[in-house]
């Protein structure tokens, strides 16, 4: 069935697929969040042990989610992959050394003999939480913003330096952080990511002490969020974007490129605007009324999360708008159509993409069924298997 | 432009490569076997209901989650690797390779994340038979995330299923059950996914062992010994027939690392397996005679092995580079009939097929449809020799020898013992006197370290042996990097180097602490 679709109509649905793990990974960074607020919100280390044990059962999610992320888009948008990789090397380098230092801190933070003592684990689980969402973040925005480099395919035929893409400038990367919108968006993730960790500890952890603190912290980082959110979402709507020319593929750049995106495509806006509100709603809820409503919020403002992720990712690659532009050089910048895979390769991964739904399927079911209630002291103490 | 590639920053990135798929490695073996080993003895558990074995059961398990941790810390960077130091070969193969990188996260890590923490997380809170399940779903997860991953690294060696698209300036995929059920990439997965089979056997009877010296645990010892040692046996024995397998394989796709493999300068028929040599340090192609000194050899058997025909000639390193002979396999049916090209001429036809491409797409931008033509066949056929064209002396395309041939030799002395080993825990088992075997017990207990350097030596082989190549025949090393500058690389190596050893001596820490704390009361949780 999918050989039947245009190239263009693969690219499209891939770039929907690529954008939804997107989401979905933005989402389940609660995750990180939460790891920065171990010791805010746990003040003894019984309290703590509950907070990392409800992120525990967790973590391998988002973790396994990035990583098919970076599977997926290399399989896709291979372009993408060997241009942004090792073009903005130090990026990359950082998040991947945040997450190595995540996947071992759960399991041997509180094993005997662990060699580098329950502190470090923690403040590898905190470096992870803090830098990893920021960075993704930053990296995120430059889907917006830009980056510096040169694709020329013709390299290839260069014996002594085939290199097609070539990133202009040596701080590979780190130059985003020069541009305040990448700071903002990065910062706003970090901010977000925090919010997600509130609502899902609200959602998961029985603790009295526990969840008294989390009401003052869910309006503490509630404020910071919405100031470089909303900072970040003006300066795009406002600002130029980088435009397609459909007949010839020529990119130039647009005066409110992403505005005229929501509006020619109202679905997208219908979908960022929603998503907004839920994210807000998820906040609020608990804020005002903490008793009946505290535990939805992360369900609503995790779903509000990934239909705003969502469709902050459709307007970067849709409606004739290049998703990874370069500020080098306007051609060299990459859009779903000229980054993709080919045709055969693309229909054959959609017909691997027909098992996302039972992936999802089963995680749920798993899910649910070692969480069916709530985590307290007293299963800390019995659980065989507690971090 | 004109700047050139820095060598430095490709030795850079190769180590760095290097280093950190040793490192997986370190851990992938055991999940493989540990995995599977666990689910056993908790299907005798659900079945017997014999609580000694739900106290084996969790004790293994909770080795097998630690190992897992820092498996997957290590894996995640192997991926993204590709892309942050290999960014032209990312693009240049991202069209095949990057699927099956894809479909590894859809369909394996998924599952595997997700099963493991009903294992871990759902003793008292799921059904008995869910638990299985959910144990058995994270051992095939694991092995389906091997399989993808092989696919991958067997396409490498032995590039098939697509083709080259000249508008694109990629190799695209042609046929996805090509590259799925290549030859090589079937027994490439049988053949490691049993060497992690082999490696956990050693594992669990080793430690077992070690109770058995301490006098401890010794009813969950002697039962864990005995799941091991027979599941052990049989992978063992199935791990010498894929061996022989790729060797195979071998002798057909990538002649070059099987000369290296096999010490082998110049080629006779029929030709020797050297059973034991020693390399001749400072041997040099020119030199004429055969590279090894000291040796033991089995007449026939390497053209038996590798041909499956006792008379045939297998062609050693000179010959490899002067050409000449006739080839028993054709790997490029249209070109070499008679004989075999020489280096020099396969560099000359890849600078064709470079150049041609250059032609063609300057071609189409002017339109000149005949230039394009003549241009686009060219390329087709001069294409099989694409890689070398990036290469300048014949020499670059043989590997590090005597690292190959020693690491091959090793893997295959302790493929050996391994069966030995096998044969004799069970036969001691059955007569009831493994514990006053002392010297045996240690023995197995030292067999942990040597099951280790057998994997590793295996993948020495494979890709030193296949050096220059990063694609056989279509990229070389040199021309897979990504632009960065070697300092970069240099840093990030030992970041990697330091972060990855500190997290190995905490894992073996842990590990040694837990294995003495030993298996406690399964409990009713
Ligand atoms: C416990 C580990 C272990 C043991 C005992 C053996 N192997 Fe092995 N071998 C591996 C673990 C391994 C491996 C790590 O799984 C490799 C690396 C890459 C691969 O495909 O498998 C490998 C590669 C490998 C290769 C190179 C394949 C290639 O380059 O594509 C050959 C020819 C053999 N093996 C042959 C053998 C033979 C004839 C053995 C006889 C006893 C043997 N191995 C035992
Ligand atoms: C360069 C090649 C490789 C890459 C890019 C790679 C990638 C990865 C990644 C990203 C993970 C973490 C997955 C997660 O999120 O759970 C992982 C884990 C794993 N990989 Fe690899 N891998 C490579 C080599 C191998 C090989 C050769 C095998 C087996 C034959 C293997 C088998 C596994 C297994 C079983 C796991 C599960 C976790 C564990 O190691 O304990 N990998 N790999
Ligand atoms: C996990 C087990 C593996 C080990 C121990 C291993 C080992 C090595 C070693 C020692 C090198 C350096 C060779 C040299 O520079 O002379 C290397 C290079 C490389 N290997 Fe592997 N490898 C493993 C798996 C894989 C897999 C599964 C893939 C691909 C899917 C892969 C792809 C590469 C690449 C791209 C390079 C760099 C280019 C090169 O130097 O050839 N490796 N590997």
């Amino acid at each position: 069935m999918f050989e039947t679709l245009s190239l263009s109509c693969l690219q499209q649905y891939w770039w929907v697929i690529i954008s939804l793990l997107g989401a979905l990974l933005v989402f389940l960074m609660f995750v990180q969040g939460g790891q920065t607020l171990l010791y805010t919100l746990g003040k003894t280390e019984a309290e703590r042990k509950i907070l990392i044990n409800s992120l525990g059962r967790k973590w391998e999610f988002t973790f396994t989610t990035l990583v098919t992320f970076g599977g997926a888009f290399f399989a896709s948008f291979p372009l993408f992959y060997s241009t942004s990789f090792g073009g903005a090397y130090w990026v990359w380098m950082a998040i991947l050394f945040c997450f190595i230092l995540q996947a071992v801190a759960y399991e041997f933070r509180s094993k005997p003999n662990n060699f580098l003592g329950h502190r470090t684990y923690e403040i590898f689980l905190f470096i992870n939480g803090a830098l990893g969402t920021i960075l993704i973040g930053a990296a995120v925005s430059t889907f917006f913003t830009g980056s510096q480099f040169i694709v020329n395919k013709l390299s290839l035929t260069e014996l002594t330096n085939p290199v097609i893409s070539r990133w202009q400038g040596g701080a590979h990367g780190l130059e985003a952080v020069l541009n305040w919108q990448n700071v903002a968006l990065g910062l706003a993730v970090f901010f977000l990511a925090r919010i997600l960790g509130i609502l899902y500890f609200i959602n998961t952890v029985s603790d009295k002490n526990i969840m008294g603190r989390t009401k003052k912290h869910l309006l503490i980082n509630a404020v910071p969020f919405l100031v470089f959110f909303l900072a970040y979402v003006f300066a795009l709507v406002l600002g130029k974007g980088f435009a397609v020319d459909p007949v010839n593929g020529t990119i130039f750049m647009e005066d409110y490129k992403y505005l005229h995106n929501l509006i020619q495509m109202p679905i997208v806006l219908i979908l960022f605007v929603i998503g907004v509100l839920a994210v807000l709603l998820g906040i609020i809820r608990p804020l005002v009324n903490f008793e009946k409503c505290g535990s939805k919020g992360i369900w609503i403002s995790g779903i509000g999360t990934i239909l705003t992720v969502f469709s902050l990712l459709l307007l970067a690659g849709f409606n004739n708008t290049s998703y990874y532009p370069s500020t080098s050089d306007l051609q060299s910048s990459l859009t779903i159509h000229n980054s993709s895979s080919s045709h055969y390769t693309l229909t054959a991964m959609s017909y691997v993409s027909l098992l996302i739904p039972f992936v999802l399927a089963y995680i749920w079911y798993a899910w649910r069924s070692i969480n069916n209630k709530k985590i307290d002291a007293a299963e800390m103490e019995s659980d065989s298997h507690a971090y | 432009m004109t700047d050139t590639i820095d060598l430095s920053m490709v030795d850079w990135s190769r180590a760095q490569f290097a280093l950190t798929a040793i490192y997986h490695w370190l851990f992938v073996p055991l999940t493989l076997g540990l995995s599977f080993i666990v689910a056993i003895m908790e299907t005798i558990w659900v079945k017997t209901g014999n609580p000694e074995w739900k106290k084996i059961t969790k004790f293994w398990m909770t080795l097998f989650g630690i190992n897992f941790a820092i498996g997957v810390a290590t894996g995640i960077i192997l991926e993204f690797q590709f892309g942050t130091n290999w960014s032209n070969y990312s693009w240049f193969v991202g069209d095949i390779f990057g699927a099956p990188l894809a479909i590894e996260g859809i369909m394996a890590f998924f599952l595997e994340s997700t099963f493991i923490a009903v294992m871990f997380f759902g003793w008292n809170k799921v059904s008995k038979g869910f638990h299985l399940t959910a144990s058995w779903l994270t051992a095939i997860g694991a092995n389906l995330s091997a399989l993808w991953i092989l696919v991958a690294n067997a396409w490498m060696q032995y590039p098939t299923g697509m083709k080259f698209n000249p508008d694109n300036a990629r190799n695209e995929m042609a046929n996805f059950w090509d590259v799925l059920f290549s030859p090589v990439a079937v027994n490439k997965f049988l053949h490691t996914i049993s060497s992690g089979y082999v490696t956990a056997a050693v594992f669990v009877i080793g430690i077992s062992a070690w109770f058995l010296l301490k006098n401890r645990n010794v009813d969950s010892a002697k039962r864990s010994i005995l799941v091991g040692a027979i599941f052990g046996l049989i992978t063992a024995i199935f791990l010498v027939i894929t061996g022989d397998g790729s060797a195979y394989n071998m002798a057909q796709k990538q002649p070059m690392k099987l000369a290296a493999m096999e010490g082998l300068y110049k080629g006779t028929s029929p030709n020797g397996l050297i059973v034991f040599g020693i390399h001749s340090g400072d041997k040099k192609v020119e030199d004429g005679t055969g590279g090894i000194n000291v040796k033991l050899e089995i007449p026939r058997l390497l053209s038996l092995l590798g041909y499956r025909n006792g008379n045939a000639f297998v062609p050693g390193i000179e010959d490899i580079l002067k050409g000449g002979f006739k080839p028993e396999f054709q790997n490029v049916p249209p070109l070499e009939v008679d004989k075999a090209f020489s280096a020099e001429e396969k560099i000359a036809r890849g600078k064709l097929a470079i150049a041609a491409l250059g032609d063609y797409k300057r071609a189409r931008q002017t339109g000149d449809i005949a230039a394009t033509n003549k241009a686009d066949s060219s390329l087709k056929v001069n294409f099989p020799y694409f890689g070398y064209g990036y290469l300048n002396s014949p020499d670059s395309i043989i590997p590090n020898v005597p690292l190959t041939f020693y690491s091959f030799r090793i893997m295959v002395y302790l493929g050996g013992f391994f069966i030995l080993l096998f044969i004799f825990t069970l036969y001691y088992a059955r007569k009831q006197t493994l514990e006053t075997k002392r010297w045996f017990l240690w023995l197995l207990l030292w067999s942990i370290p040597l099951v280790y350097i057998a994997g590793q030596a295996g993948w020495i082989v494979t890709e030193v042996g296949r050096q220059p190549w990063v694609i056989q025949d279509l990229l070389p090393t040199v021309a897979a990097v990504s632009m960065i500058d070697a300092t970069s690389v240099q840093i990030t190596f030992w970041l990697f180097a330091v972060l990855f050893t500190a997290l190995l001596i905490a894992e073996v820490m842990i590990m040694t602490r837990q294995i003495k704390i030993g298996p406690k009361d399964g409990g009713t949780n």
